[in-house]
């Protein structure tokens, strides 16, 4: 236990500081880093509903959501970044909601079809959007993060007064961080035993007081709140949103993150995304090759480990149990 | 004094009569068995006093209170617990995470408290825990607490269904073939903690097929069959009734322990 959080504090060092020091001037590889924290983001959401039991396939959706109420909000009615982002988060957990309550009824293969369907519904409302999404062109000329002030001391300096790809880096890490530090919680207290009870009998847990509708859309929506900060991030980085910004492929990565990270761990979405995304930009020297060469790897990741990297870590956990027994 | 009420509680499956206006009363601290051969809608009748099925019609009186057609979980909350024909419990958690978690309908924090692992939250997780404990050492799972549940044997898993629903603290059990898949001696063992409960002042409403268990434990029997109630009374009026011993003529000889 001790181990595990001397490990953790280490990480969190080398993370938040050393990464930075270190390769403060690299701009290639800093934004590697800040995308591989947001897609982590993105798809611990997406490890919220697989915590109930069902397979979401529709994050990108909720990503564009946000990206979208950041980007309306900032240009056209001049809202600061630092409120927009929480504004995203929100507007994509009531859309969760809303669309939520009825689909969370179907499981299995019914309940990812019709959450990949949600992605593709999603890029054609924004291409039909009219004035407000406006359509194909998309909405360009998003304005950089400006400065934090409170009571005349500056919290947070205007992005573009600093080294963007740094201040960036520092704002996704800290979005990570406390995606990660929530989810932590959620998964260890009761509300992470709840949503355990509903992904493995939603009846029983009904019998024994669970409102199961509740908790299923609570679990959701908050996944979905992860997607809408994660657009918006993206949506500032790159100063532009469009209705392909985040599409079917996306959702579908999404979800692989947490399938080849590992279920079973919080933490499995965060390696799954740093170790795919960060090895197909490794891959990049192979050109044309560089996606039959990914591809290949994911396909022997989950023929070799179909628990997920984290797997590795405890290969003997099932006879341990058995001892102790 | 009277503890629930079904009245004309009917359950139509497209041309099908599940349950077929169903009258009776359970009273307080009884076990009130309710027999009948297969398909006679027995388990039906459970999921509608339960809820886990909408009714086609007739109500459903508890403690004087209208629970027809609120959702499962807030019948469950009121005090009316079922348990599953088929072994069902959360195959992956240990046998006392399953008790603990089935305590949640007496949960008095909301989600943000439990986030936050409030003092309330903190209280209520460490009375699960000890009342946890206690069920499994009642039902004979002390043992087993720590063992994973799916790897459990079957004698142990109906105990465990068993224990989920009394971590409620329900007001009435109903229990679902409890002694299904047992042998003589673990049925008997069942059969004096079914008593225990019932001394707690526990009103129980058993479906079983096991007709010596069925015949020692009910103060009062229904029988079922095709939907429709043919006869209620003491297990001794039960086992010379005309229309039951029809209802049961071509099937096994014994099946009545007549
Ligand atoms: N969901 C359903 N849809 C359609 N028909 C159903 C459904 N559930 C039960 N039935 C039918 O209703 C009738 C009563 O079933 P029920 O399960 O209540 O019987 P039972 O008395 O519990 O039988 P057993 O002793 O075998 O458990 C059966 O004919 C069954 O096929
Ligand atoms: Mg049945």
């Amino acid at each position: 236990m001790r181990l595990r959080v001397v490990a953790a504090l280490a990480g969190l060092a080398l993370y938040l500081v050393v990464v930075p020091l270190v390769f403060r001037e690299s701009r290639y590889l800093l934004g590697v880093l800040t995308t591989a924290s947001v897609l982590s983001l993105i798809s611990l959401g997406v490890w919220l509903t697989f915590a109930i039991g069902r397979i979401n396939i529709g994050q990108a959706a909720f990503a564009l959501v946000g990206g979208y109420t950041t980007a309306i909000l900032s240009v056209k009615l001049g809202v600061s970044f630092w409120l927009c982002l929480p504004a995203s988060g929100l507007v994509a957990a009531l859309v969760g909601a809303v669309i939520g309550w009825p689909i969370l009824r179907l499981k299995g293969v019914y309940f990812a079809m019709i959450t990949l369907t949600l992605t593709e519904a999603a890029r054609l409302a924004a291409l039909n959007g009219g004035s407000i999404t406006q359509g194909a062109t998309g909405i360009l000329n998003i304005p950089l993060p400006g400065e934090v002030t409170l009571a005349g001391v500056v919290l947070v300096p205007a992005f573009r007064a600093l080294n963007v790809h740094l201040a960036f880096y520092y704002l996704a890490a800290i979005l990570l961080v406390l995606g990660l530090v929530t989810v932590t919680r959620i998964a260890t207290c009761r509300l992470g035993w709840i949503f355990r009870s509903l992904r493995q009998d939603e009846a029983l847990a009904a019998s024994i007081g669970v409102n199961v509708a509740k908790y299923r859309v609570l679990a959701f929506a908050l996944g979905c709140s992860f997607a809408g900060i994660a657009g918006a991030f993206f949506t500032v980085s790159q100063q532009s949103i469009y209705p392909s910004s985040f599409g079917v492929p996306d959702s579908v990565y999404y979800m692989l993150y947490c399938f080849l990270g590992g279920l079973s761990y919080v933490s499995g979405p965060v390696v799954g995304a740093f170790v795919l995304f960060l090895g197909f930009e490794l891959l990049h020297g192979l050109r044309e090759y560089q996606m039959l060469t990914y591809a290949a790897i994911m396909i022997t990741l989950m023929l070799w480990l179909p628990n997920g990297l984290l797997s590795l870590r405890l290969p003997a956990r099932p006879g341990v149990k058995a001892d102790t027994a | 004094m009277i503890v629930m009420e079904v009245r004309e509680l009917t359950k139509r499956f497209g041309g099908l009569v599940a349950v077929d206006h169903v009258t009776f009363q359970a009273n307080q601290g009884e076990v009130l068995s309710i027999i009948g051969p297969n398909g006679a809608g027995k388990s039906t009748l459970f999921k509608l006093i339960t809820s886990f099925l909408p009714r086609t019609a007739g109500r459903v009186i508890f403690q004087g209170e209208d629970i027809t057609g609120l959702s499962a979980h807030l019948v469950a909350r009121k005090g009316v617990v079922r348990t599953f024909q088929e072994t069902t419990i959360f195959k992956e958690m240990s046998a006392l995470e399953n008790v603990v978690i089935a305590h949640h309908l007496r949960s008095r924090a909301t989600s943000v408290g439990l986030f936050l692992n409030t003092r309330v939250a903190r209280q209520d997780e460490a009375a699960f825990r000890d009342s946890a404990n206690e069920i499994l050492d009642d039902l004979g799972l002390s043992r087993v607490r720590h063992e994973e549940a799916r790897h459990l044997p079957h004698g142990h898993l109906r105990a465990l269904g068993i224990a989920i629903a009394m971590a409620g603290d329900p007001k009435v059990l109903l229990l679902d073939e409890p002694f299904s898949g047992m042998n003589p001696e673990e049925t008997d063992r069942m059969v004096a903690m079914v008593r225990g409960i019932r001394d707690r002042g526990v009103t129980i409403l058993l479906v079983e097929h096991d007709m010596r268990a069925v015949m020692r434990l009910s103060d009062r029997i229904i029988v079922l069959n095709f939907g429709r109630k043919i006869a209620d009374g003491t297990p001794r009026e039960i086992q010379s009734d005309e229309a039951v011993i029809e209802a049961y003529i071509g099937r096994e000889d014994d099946e009545l322990g007549i």
